[in-house]
């Protein structure tokens, strides 16, 4: 719930030529969108460097709001390996807390207190 | 003048280093220094006292918390279990073996399920051990023995930061003097990690095709042919990787979640596991589990001896446990809407959870027993504060290789707070006083005339 979680959590990883493709600016905020939601966050230059094709968000809240629950009869869920829709987030949208991501999905959102 | 604490153990990761220096205030209530830890190991000291709360919360209709006594806390959670039909108690990767045992006296008063971290994590694993056996060893025959090392499906530079110090590749072991330099390192990962960086070969595989990989190392390992290519991944860079395991004198394959994550789930970590008994055709491999937190590997052992299960618990039929993790898995669970009441403890569901999941959980109601506030007391019904085990409670864990370390505290919790042993212990008493309290308002059963006891 501190900033560093929030700057660590709320981004993606992409390979530059998807970023250009895209035509994104170095960290603009983006919508992912998988099966099962979606969630805006940071598009960043990782340093550990993935192929054209893959995308990468750290585990936490907001991988979590896309992450598919299916579990192949195992008990785990798709955390890895789901396709997704990446797009420049529309005008006017930012990155949401960690906890009104979280409360506003189980309805006990306030607003900032 | 400060204490300076030895042989401290570190309550983060699997890695359970228990070589870490603290150096507490006087009064013996400050943490000034660690030493030895890695970066994510010194947090967790430092910020021990950051954020603490020494009374229960309860949520209030307004939608705030109110601080209660522990022996309302204890009351209300005895209440939940004893109303619920189906309450789920989940998490443990982050409490002693004595928590442990604890809350599974409560889980089977309570006719509960029980589940650990495992579940979403090396669960896979223990589905693929089921099948196929688990050749393995401890982390100091790897430091001692071993010349060539494959992480697969795993970034220890980030997750285990001192596994490649301290176990894999720069140890100067028994046999292994010349360190990293006498050993071979294969990472296996569709991203270039920090982990490849220190590679000699880095496979940069198609995420999602594990699978077939090992499938090429097989038919390589069995003197066959395979194409020219396999899940993106060359037939000369195979041959290479291969043969220079074939040439090992012990190996050791180290995976995390890129296995078990990933589609194929426990398929991916079977035939790793077949694959490892395939080369002890020719020499010594082994093939070992990265667990995540530094305790995860103790529910395994823990409810094994009491139920010969390691996860995925289902009590409710009371006086015999099933599991079967496709049907008695938290996840599966909550999808399916099967329980009725949800215990979180020493994990964080609400954070870690996909969405969907958490909110099926929270139409119901939510306790969450932990040291500090995260995503799951934010969401929760009730707030339990605990003290922190290798910092304020002392007990056993056991490593990522299954070796059990004996923690020890450093500072004293905040006043009144108990550990996660006294609290659950306290809630298996109040179940007790619940179901006698029922007991004595039922009229007593008559015994059947010319009935009795061993007749
Ligand atoms: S490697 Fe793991 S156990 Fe060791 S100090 Fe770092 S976090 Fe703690």
């Amino acid at each position: 719930m501190t900033p560093e979680y929030f700057e660590a959590c709320s981004i993606i990883e992409m390979h530059d030529d998807d970023v250009k493709a895209l035509g994104l600016v170095p960290n603009q905020l983006v919508k992912v969108t998988s099966e099962c939601g979606s969630v805006i966050v940071k598009s960043v230059r990782g340093r550990q460097a993935l192929y054209p094709g893959l995308a990468f968000i750290p585990q936490g809240v907001y991988a979590n709001q896309i992450v598919p629950p299916r579990t192949q009869a195992t008990g785990e869920p798709q955390y890895s390996g789901f396709p997704v829709t990446v797009e420049p987030a529309p005008e006017g949208e930012r990155r949401k807390s960690t906890l009104e991501l979280v409360q506003s999905a189980v309805g006990m959102w306030r607003g900032d207190q | 003048m400060a204490k300076k604490i030895e042989n401290v153990g570190c309550p983060f990761c699997g890695v359970c280093c228990d070589d870490l220096v603290v150096t507490v205030s006087d009064d013996g209530k400050k943490i000034l220094e660690v030493e030895n830890a890695c970066i994510i190991g010194s947090t967790v000291f430092h910020r021990a006292m950051e954020d603490r709360h020494t009374l229960p919360r309860l949520r209030q209709p307004d939608g705030t918390y109110k601080e209660i006594s522990y022996d309302e806390a204890v009351d209300y959670t005895a209440k939940v279990l004893y109303n619920a039909k189906k309450p789920l108690i989940y998490g443990f990767g982050s409490t002693n073996c004595e928590g442990m045992a604890a809350a599974a006296k409560v889980a089977e008063k309570a006719g509960a399920v029980l589940d650990n971290c495992a579940s979403i994590c090396h669960g896979s694993s223990f589905l693929a051990i089921f099948d196929n056996g688990y050749p393995s060893c401890t982390l100091g025959e790897t430091k001692n023995r071993a010349d060539v090392i494959v992480y697969w499906g795993a970034n220890p530079a980030h997750a285990h930061p001192r596994h490649m110090s301290r176990y894999s590749i720069f140890p100067r072991g028994f046999f292994t003097g010349k360190g990293h330099k006498g050993r071979k390192i294969i990472v296996i990962d569709p991203r270039h990690t920090d982990t490849a960086q220190v590679a000699d070969i880095h496979l940069q595989v198609k995420q999602g095709h594990d699978y077939d990989l090992f499938n090429a190392f097989r038919t390589v390992v069995r003197g066959h042919d395979i194409p020219d290519e396999v899940a993106g991944i060359k037939k000369e860079q195979i041959i290479e990787a291969v043969e220079i395991m074939k040439k090992a004198r012990f190996g050791t394959i180290f995976y995390g979640m890129g296995l078990c994550h990933s589609d194929g789930r426990n398929h991916n970590v079977d035939i790793a596991i077949s694959l490892t008994r395939d080369l002890n055709d020719f020499t010594k491999w082994t093939i070992m589990a990265m667990r995540g937190h530094y305790n995860i590997t103790g529910p395994g052992a823990v409810w094994s001896w009491q139920y010969g299960f390691p996860y995925c618990l289902d009590l409710t039929k009371r006086d015999i446990a099933h599991m079967n993790p496709g049907e008695t898995s938290s996840v599966d669970l909550a999808m399916r809407e099967e329980v009725d009441a949800f215990v979180n403890i020493g994990t964080d569901a609400a954070a870690h959870f996909p969405i969907e999941p958490v909110k099926n959980l929270r139409k119901h109601p939510w306790i969450t027993i932990d040291p500090h506030p995260n995503m799951a007391t934010e969401i929760s019904d009730l707030h339990i504060p605990v003290g922190i085990v290798g910092v304020e409670v002392p007990g056993i864990v056991y490593r990522m290789d299954n070796v059990p370390i004996q923690y020890r505290s450093v500072i004293d919790p905040p006043e009144g707070v108990p550990s996660d042993e006294e609290l659950f212990e306290r809630i298996y008493q109040r179940l007790c006083e619940l179901e006698a309290e029922d007991a004595a308002k039922q009229p007593a059963k008559a015994v059947p005339e010319g009935v009795r006891a061993g007749e």
